[in-house]
């Protein structure tokens, strides 16, 4: 199958072999119409003239209607638009700095985030949630996460502020989407029917495989953990999936599990419908960072994933995986795509103090520190360099196909890997060009075969 | 079309006009 994706209008195309050479001529240009009609009759002998003078046609009608050899018109309108007034339209809550895991790779220094350990207090939470009701400005939709650490650790202050939310809801006419991550590991009937009621996502964290979890996330006294939350998390699943509400588990792969396709799909045959599970975000000095020379492998298994998702398309074993997730009809518009995830100036991490930083990634960093929900946001000039953080201020992003599926990729990753929230991270860019790549091709096999 | 199948009708240029309302979801 030859597919051809117009970056600039989005427009997707199945194409046969003679037009795929066409277009890959005419594309890398630096010669004439008549060298070009050359070379395809010599490559396709069997091509007669008619076909060919055809699939010229339609190129040529693609590309008079905008879906083909489309230039990129957003530079001058994405200027604009960051320009606009920064508003605060989703937060990261982060409800409890403490944790009943000890997960190998956390990010958060098990859960404390490299402080002392801590949990949100009501009135603090409460604060915040003022906070982004006074900062959203027009926008009505306000997304919250509860975030920690483990936030089950706190769940009465959880509880309570969904309520309090409930309230500033009916007072504003605002509307709030909350959503929760958890380990899993508190997860009881009553957990499940609240966030049932009240959630409109739930995360659930699981690596895979039992050898794979339990490697790199032990309990306290160092026992795996995979025991006590699997059929907890099955249980939370398929109450989710009856009633017709999002959730997806959700993974990490480290270089100790470079084949991390079988995790993807030990996942699947345990009954999970919605997966993610996503290379893990770590200093490179770390021994289960990924490596330059783990990308072969990983590109290798992304295509496995792929054409297993292709054969169990239709049938009981079929599933999403989060990455693959694309909506060619009904994507977002060319602002989103162009500002991101918006962390820095839409969406912030709120720690249980109610400082404010640009994700939760960022959280603990001292140089990041944006304010706080009383005094809100004071380093302006930081906010003001995330709003940048988009694919026109990062050279490697200009040529890249995928930039409007990734956005210039994530601040913190490139942070991490770089010192440099604007350059980008190089392995993430090349597991995301493969992703996209085996998204649309999922998308265009399911089209056909309709 | 015979040589060329076009999968998505949505344009992308399109919603220079109609895009931004920032209603939408915001990792």
């Amino acid at each position: 199958m030859n597919i051809v994706l117009d970056e600039n209008s989005g427009a997707v195309h199945v194409v046969d072999d003679l037009t795929y050479d066409l277009i890959g001529r005419i594309a890398a240009g630096k010669t004439t119409s008549k060298k070009i009609l050359s070379a395809v009759k010599k490559d396709f002998p069997k091509a007669s003239d008619k076909d060919i003078a055809e699939a010229c046609g339609e190129i040529k009608e693609l590309s008079d209607n905008g879906d083909l050899f489309t230039e990129d018109p957003y530079e001058d309108s994405i200027e604009r638009f960051a320009k606009h007034p920064t508003v605060v339209k989703a937060l990261c809550l982060h409800v409890a700095h403490d944790c009943n895991l000890n997960c190998v790779y956390c990010f958060a220094g098990q859960g404390e985030y490299h402080g002392p350990k801590g949990l949100m207090s009501y009135e603090t939470g409460c604060r915040a949630l003022d906070f982004v009701v006074s900062h959203c400005g027009g926008r009505t939709n306000i997304e919250v996460d509860f975030f920690g650490g483990e936030p089950l650790m706190n769940w009465d202050v959880v509880k309570r502020l969904v309520a309090y939310g409930r309230g500033l809801e009916k007072k504003t006419g605002k509307h709030f989407r909350f959503t929760i991550t958890t380990n899993g590991v508190l997860i009881t009937d009553e957990v499940i029917d609240f966030c049932n009621r009240e959630m409109d996502n739930v995360v659930l964290s699981i690596d895979g495989r039992p050898e794979v979890h339990d490697r790199m996330r032990p309990t306290k006294t160092g026992t795996g953990s995979i025991d006590i939350i699997l059929p907890k998390l099955k249980k939370f699943a398929s109450s989710r999936e009856a009633l017709g509400k999002e959730y997806y588990v959700r993974g990490t792969y480290t270089h100790y599990n470079l084949d991390f396709a079988k995790d993807v799909l030990w996942l699947a045959d345990q009954g999970f419908h919605e997966i993610s599970v996503e290379p893990v975000v770590a200093d490179p000095s770390n021994d289960y960072a990924i490596r330059k020379e783990d990308i072969p492998v990983l590109l290798e298994q992304y295509d496995i994933l792929a054409k297993e998702m292709q054969k169990r398309r239709g049938t009981k074993k079929d599933f999403n995986f989060y990455h693959f997730m694309i909506d060619l009809e009904g994507g977002p518009c060319v602002y989103k795509r162009l500002s991101g995830c918006g962390s820095g100036s839409e969406y912030l991490a709120v720690t249980p103090e109610g400082d404010l930083y640009p994700c939760h990634q960022f959280v603990g960093e001292p140089e990041f520190l944006l304010g706080d929900v009383w005094r809100g946001v004071e380093k302006t000039d930081l906010v003001e360099s995330f709003k940048k953080c988009n694919v026109y201020e990062k050279p490697e992003c200009r040529t890249c196909f995928a930039r409007y599926y990734c956005s210039g990729g994530c601040a913190a990753n490139a942070y991490h890997a770089n010192g440099d929230i604007h350059m980008p991270y190089e392995i993430g860019c090349e597991l995301q060009r493969k992703r996209v790549e085996c998204a649309i091709a999922l998308k265009a096999d399911a089209a056909l075969s309709e | 079309m015979k040589h060329i199948q076009t999968l998505n009708t949505r344009k992308l240029t399109n919603t220079v006009k109609t895009g931004g309302c920032g209603e939408c979801r915001t990792c």
